[in-house]
């Protein structure tokens, strides 16, 4: 065999393992672990548009599935709570598809982010991989469902002639913070499940608690004077700084100023966590 | 790149979590409880590596032999970078493969031909080497059409054949074998062999791991004896398996040469 096939340099060939306790020995292994993955970019985006294609394959649809189900929801939960909230249905609908639509994303990555680590063991323990990979997968995976589900809102607003105005571009730094957080989510997430079992259905009774309270299907403004409560909701704020600019208003600067110290601190743990432990996962699972 | 591998004092504690020390909830309430006893973690702490030392250089091929639980496997995935030492240090020069798992990342419900393009980006290929391994794979596992159906409706021979040819299509410098990989020594087809054969010749370092005494014979220089974690003996391969198996062995013809 002449023509074997040999590692290429695309990764760094040098392995250098040295139980160096100091806090920036981890963080540097933590940042390198990070920059892998940024190499990896390719394989990230295979293994999360393969998990997609596996959840579908066999079925007429596929993965627009997911955006018939999320339009049949939409159509008959517009109806029914228009009716409740006794709001005009021109207006409620695309409040509705935005908001579910987004709220969907934003579940399933807690949901999944849980298991970031736990569902790659037997990738984790046969090859060195950076952990940060498989965060990457999980929220590439939820990006691409959410692709598929933005159709229903682009489907809903052209229907109702509903589009937002200019100020639709503010929406870009809520998507910005959006993917950071993601990714914090699931690193965050993924290392304390792996080593405390208990913790998904934890996670999973916060997140559909989080759905009623956080004015998913009902509006901000149905709370009246207390509507400034909804400043402390993190699940709220953050899912405003990306829904308002999308129904053509702008979210109020108390609205970006808990969003953006929530994603501050979610973030900071998320590293602090991922610097201290990320040795350990891999004895963890 | 010279390969290279030096471990240096490694130490490798696994935590076996069972029952109550999975548990949030149960070590939230011990806490709070105030009841630290010194199994308040409740976990059992096994001690799989303790102060292992040795250098290797080009050219070296090593066989790590011992009982069962005696840490080979986890002294392989440690030089893989898989398990980080708690104390000491693990340098690896080179590229490097280890074949721990027969069906490393093979996911059934893919076709055999995602699986090859998944592995190729798992080892960091660029496209056309993927495509040169997509072709290499294909030729040796024989699959055919096959390659195109999901891999759960391959017979078990099948199987064997593509994880077979998916470990053994690239070559590193560093090569890390597990025992598994010659588990089916005496069915094991004579081109799966001569391929395997090729593949350690192709290799700047073996490091095999193995019970099967005569393989470690015919292919290593170099013998380590694993007991409970520690280097019990290191030496050439003829020695420290003659006191391994309590009589003297000698070296057959070389199989293999060295590279």
């Amino acid at each position: 065999m002449t023509d074997a096939i040999h590692h290429r340099a695309a990764r760094a060939n040098t392995l250098d393992l040295t139980p160096d306790l100091s806090f920036a020995a981890r963080q540097r292994m933590g940042l390198l672990d990070l920059a892998e993955t940024v190499q990896l970019w390719r394989l990230c985006w295979t293994l999360a548009w393969l998990d997609i294609r596996l959840r579908y394959r066999g079925s007429m649809l596929g993965p627009f599935w997911l955006t018939l189900s999320t339009a049949v929801m939409v159509g008959s939960m517009g109806v029914v709570y228009a009716i409740l909230f006794r709001m005009d249905l021109h207006e409620y609908l695309p409040f509705l598809a935005l908001s579910l639509v987004l709220w969907g994303y934003l579940g399933s990555l807690m949901a999944e982010g849980c298991m970031t680590f736990t569902t790659a063991e037997g990738m984790i323990r046969s090859v060195r991989m950076p952990y940060s990979l498989y965060a990457a997968r999980i929220v590439v995976r939820n990006l691409l469902v959410l692709a598929h589900n933005v159709v229903v809102i682009v489907a809903v607003y052209a229907l109702l002639h509903a589009w937002p105005g200019a100020d639709v571009l503010m929406v870009l730094p809520g998507v910005a913070i959006w993917l950071v957080d993601s990714f914090a989510v699931c690193i965050l997430l993924g290392a304390l499940c792996a080593r405390f079992r208990d913790i998904p259905p934890i996670v999973g009774s916060i997140t559909q608690m989080a759905f009623f309270i956080s004015a998913v299907i009902w509006k901000p403004d149905q709370l009246g004077r207390h509507e400034w409560l909804l400043a402390f909701n993190p699940f709220f704020t953050l899912l405003e700084i990306v829904r308002a600019p999308l129904l053509g208003g702008l979210p109020s600067p108390a609205t970006w100023t808990s969003a953006l110290a929530y994603s501050a601190a979610l973030c900071a743990a998320s590293w602090l966590l991922f610097a201290r432990v990320r040795g350990r996962i891999a004895f963890w699972i | 790149m010279e390969a290279a591998i030096s471990a240096e004092h490694v130490s490798v504690d696994f935590p076996l979590y069972h029952g109550n020390a999975r548990s949030l909830k149960k070590m939230v309430f011990r806490t709070v409880s105030g009841r630290v006893a010194p199994d308040t973690k409740n976990r059992v702490v096994v001690q799989a590596l303790r102060d292992v030392s040795f250098r290797l250089r080009h050219g070296d091929r090593l066989g790590l032999i011992g009982g069962n639980g005696a840490g080979k496997t986890t002294l392989l995935r440690t030089l893989a970078g898989i398990y980080e030492p708690q104390a000491g240090r693990v340098l690896v020069r080179g590229s490097l493969n280890a074949l721990l798992d027969p069906n490393l990342g093979m996911n059934p419900e893919l076709t055999g031909r995602e699986n090859i393009m998944l592995r190729g980006l798992y080892s960091g290929l660029t496209l056309p080497a993927i495509r040169q391994l997509e072709d290499d794979v294909a030729a040796f596992a024989e699959l055919g059409e096959f390659l195109d159906l999901p891999v759960r409706v391959y017979s078990s021979g099948m199987v064997v054949r593509l994880g077979f040819a998916l470990a053994t299509a690239i070559r590193p410098q560093v090569l890390l074998m597990d025992e598994w990989f010659l588990a089916g020594d005496a069915t094991f087809m004579e081109k799966a062999r001569v391929r395997l054969e090729d593949m350690v010749r192709g290799a700047d370092i073996l490091v095999l791991s193995s019970h099967a005494t005569e393989v470690v014979l015919s292919w290593c220089t170099r013998v380590i004896w694993l007991d409970q974690g520690r280097v019990r003996a290191d030496g050439t391969a003829e020695a420290v398996l003659s006191e391994y198996l309590g009589h003297p062995v000698s070296r057959p013809a070389p199989a293999i040469e060295r590279a």
